[in-house]
């Protein structure tokens, strides 16, 4: 099996959607010709033409309107937004039409599309580029929202959003595009779009995160495991809805919890899920719930946002704190 | 003639444009010039005739059920009906419709029950799962923000190499939001078989045209997207059908996108939750009674020997009558139960909103 990287998977998923499925039409800006900034739809207009690869003009709210009418005539339209901080235009769109359009037309009329975009801090990026906003979408009723934090979950999942006969929002952490690399099958096999995975078993303590915030909660699994601390890291992959059972039943066994994301505190996933804990995971507590995020404030510029993005040595110090509660 | 620096009077001129204006029938009803062709077929006529009627009956009804709490906040067309029934009337069966929330004449014109129309005013979406063309879209209520579905729509079609076109309506309003440019924008750029139709009703909500646009026409707004613009008088029926019926036919041909102004007046409020005599005076909507197109295409009918006074009155008989039975079939209606907020939420309903479902059921039993 090959090696690929994130980033890869995308591409790899992409393409064999258009080729299972003539329907499947990608459209975005700089997708075509130049294969897309981060090179997720490299080659792609080559093997699948101008048509059903479509370079759009610069406009987010269009990519986003016209994979409402795609969707509604029976293509299956994967729109890519360049970076997430130029999403908010498609908001209107998601929010007034694509979440809701089965809904007040009864199943009349559908909406199964999907739109990619790349999020999050630690590229050294410019302004505009390093958000996290995946919270927004969360909140919005009748939409998927999904973030993969490996080549081949990148993969599988991509294909359950494409195949998904409801919009899916599919957030591709950048700051993790390249710097994993993991076994990809292109054996077109899709993911579930609503079950956590669990990355590492462990006694001790749960530790939860998504996307790119994976890698620092897995290298902090590794090094409390050296001081006998035994965490299990789940990876919650698919933001909404999401699988409340994969972190009771592991709160349940821990007793402790840790939610580890990079977009700010307050009104975050994390509180979503802290809120969960406490409705019903509450007595198999053993120490109240932690949180390590991104802080209340602006995104900074290149030169502090490593001080803004959650570091192994956070996760660790909360690990131990809740494991030595009380 | 300008000689200050900088005005460029020296400079070669590199385009022009020419914006048409379309009008068939004069106010009072006389023809102006020789008619479109369809206009020999009288029966096409009265179905027009017909048409716009119906729908200001309709939009009277409705308007009376809001003011006695039978209906939610409703959007009349009142004086706007030629646009609506003019365009409609010239799409096929096939062709999507992607209407504004003031586009009641053209649903009912493509099959929309009455009862259905006042059953998603009236607060209940199973209005929208109506019995049109089941790939027509519904009301779009944000402003405009169906026009770049009707790009992916017509994009689709294109796509698929398929014969059909999306004629998609909005209002003077929606012409001053990005949506309408970016899907005008596209449109031009993959000459997509899709006709945009401007309402030009002079007012959004208390916003006159000339604090929207400084542009001189609306219908100008498609050269710069690179496709023809035509003005039309919106309350002539023959005028807004004859150019939907050749923007249509030239979309459907793979000609591309065009765009029709159709110059109207809103004789209402904007809403039943609108009271437009604040913003409005009253001689300004008299004054533009004298061009509302029911009573000019009538006139026309009847300088024709087609129509007169007892075809009237049955018409207006057979009208209430059809109204008052779609407002009985409305108002026996039966509620839903409340759980089924949660149908068509998704295409199956993941298992972690399954507990809310049933939360809702048991309070409601309770």
């Amino acid at each position: 099996m090959p090696e690929l990287t994130l980033v890869e998977a995308v591409n790899l998923a992409l393409a064999r959607a258009m080729a299972d499925d003539a329907d499947v039409v990608v459209l975005g800006e700089d997708v075509g010709v130049n294969g897309g900034v981060f090179r997720a739809t490299a080659g792609l207009q080559r093997r699948f033409g101008p048509e059903r690869v479509v370079d759009t003009p610069l406009a987010e709210l269009l990519i986003s309107g016209l994979c409402v009418g795609m969707a509604a005539q029976g293509l299956k339209p994967v729109g890519e937004i360049q970076f997430m901080g130029f999403l908010y235009p498609c908001i209107d769109q998601l929010v007034n039409h694509a979440s809701r359009l089965r809904h007040r037309t009864q199943g009349r009329l559908t909406c199964p599309m999907v739109l990619r975009t790349p999020y999050g801090a630690g590229i050294r990026a410019p302004e505009h580029h390093s958000e996290s906003t995946e919270v927004m979408l969360a909140h919005i009723p009748g939409l998927r929202v999904v973030v993969p934090s490996s080549p081949e979950r990148a993969y599988g999942l991509l294909l359950a959003a494409i195949r998904d006969p409801d919009p899916v929002v599919f957030l591709e952490p950048t700051r993790i595009y390249r710097a994993v690399k993991g076994e990809v099958e292109d054996d077109g096999e899709a993911l579930p779009l609503d079950v956590a995975f669990v990355l590492r078993e462990g006694r001790d303590v749960t530790l939860i995160a998504w996307g790119a915030m994976l890698k620092e909660t897995l290298a902090a699994a590794d090094a409390l495991a050296e001081e006998g601390i035994a965490a299990e890291v789940i990876d919650l992959a698919t933001l909404k809805p999401y699988d409340e059972e994969t972190i009771l039943a592991s709160v349940a066994k821990t007793g402790r919890c840790v939610i580890v994301h990079e977009a700010a505190r307050t009104a975050g996933f994390g509180a979503e899920i802290a809120a969960l804990i406490a409705e019903r995971g509450l007595l198999s507590l053993l120490a109240p719930v932690a949180r390590v995020t991104g802080y209340d404030t602006i995104v900074p510029l290149p030169r502090l946002e490593q001080h803004y993005l959650p570091s192994v040595d956070r996760v660790m110090a909360a690990a131990r704190k809740v494991v030595g509660f009380g | 003639m300008d000689d200050t620096p900088g005005s460029g009077q020296d400079l070669p001129v590199i385009a022009r444009f020419e914006v048409r204006r379309r009008s068939y029938l004069a106010p009072d009803g006389a023809p102006l010039r020789a008619l479109p062709s369809f206009a020999s077929d009288l029966d096409l006529l009265l179905a027009l005739y017909r048409g716009m009627v119906l729908t200001r009956t309709f939009d009277l009804k409705a308007v009376a059920l809001q003011r006695t709490g039978r209906l939610g906040t409703y959007a009349v067309s009142l004086g706007q009906e030629a646009v609506s029934i003019g365009v409609a009337s010239a799409m096929g069966e096939a062709d999507v419709l992607l209407p504004s929330y003031r586009d009641n004449a053209a649903l009912l014109w493509r099959g929309v029950k009455m009862e259905e129309i006042l059953l998603y005013w009236g607060g209940d979406e199973r209005g929208n799962c109506s019995s049109g063309p089941p790939h027509d879209f519904p009301f779009c209520v944000p402003v405009g923000s169906q026009a770049p579905h009707a790009a992916g729509v017509a994009y689709a079609f294109r796509l698929r190499k398929e014969p059909r076109v999306a004629v998609c309506l909005f209002g003077d309003g929606a012409t001053s939001k990005g949506d309408v440019w970016e899907a005008m924008n596209f449109a031009g750029v993959w000459k997509l078989p899709l006709v945009f139709v401007a309402n030009n009703n002079q007012w959004a909500i208390s916003v006159p045209l000339k604090l929207q646009t400084a542009s001189a026409t609306l219908a100008q707004k498609a050269i710069a997207a690179g496709f023809a613009g035509e003005q039309v008088d919106g309350n002539d029926v023959l005028a807004v059908r004859a150019a939907a019926e050749e923007a249509i036919a030239v979309a459907r041909a793979g000609g591309g996108p065009r765009l029709i102004e159709a110059v109207t007046y809103r004789l209402g409020d904007h809403t039943t939750a609108d009271d437009a005599a604040r913003y409005r005076p009253p001689e300004e909507v008299q004054a533009r009674w004298k061009e509302e197109p029911i009573a000019r295409l009538r006139s026309y009918l009847v300088s024709r020997k087609a129509w007169g006074k007892s075809q009237e009155e049955q018409l207006a008989a057979e009208c209430q009558e059809r109204v008052e039975a779609a407002v009985e079939r409305y108002l026996a209606t039966g509620p839903r139960a409340p759980q089924t907020m949660f149908d068509h939420l998704y295409a199956e309903l993941p298992a972690v909103y399954a507990g809310q479902r049933q939360e809702l059921e048991q309070a409601s039993d309770a």
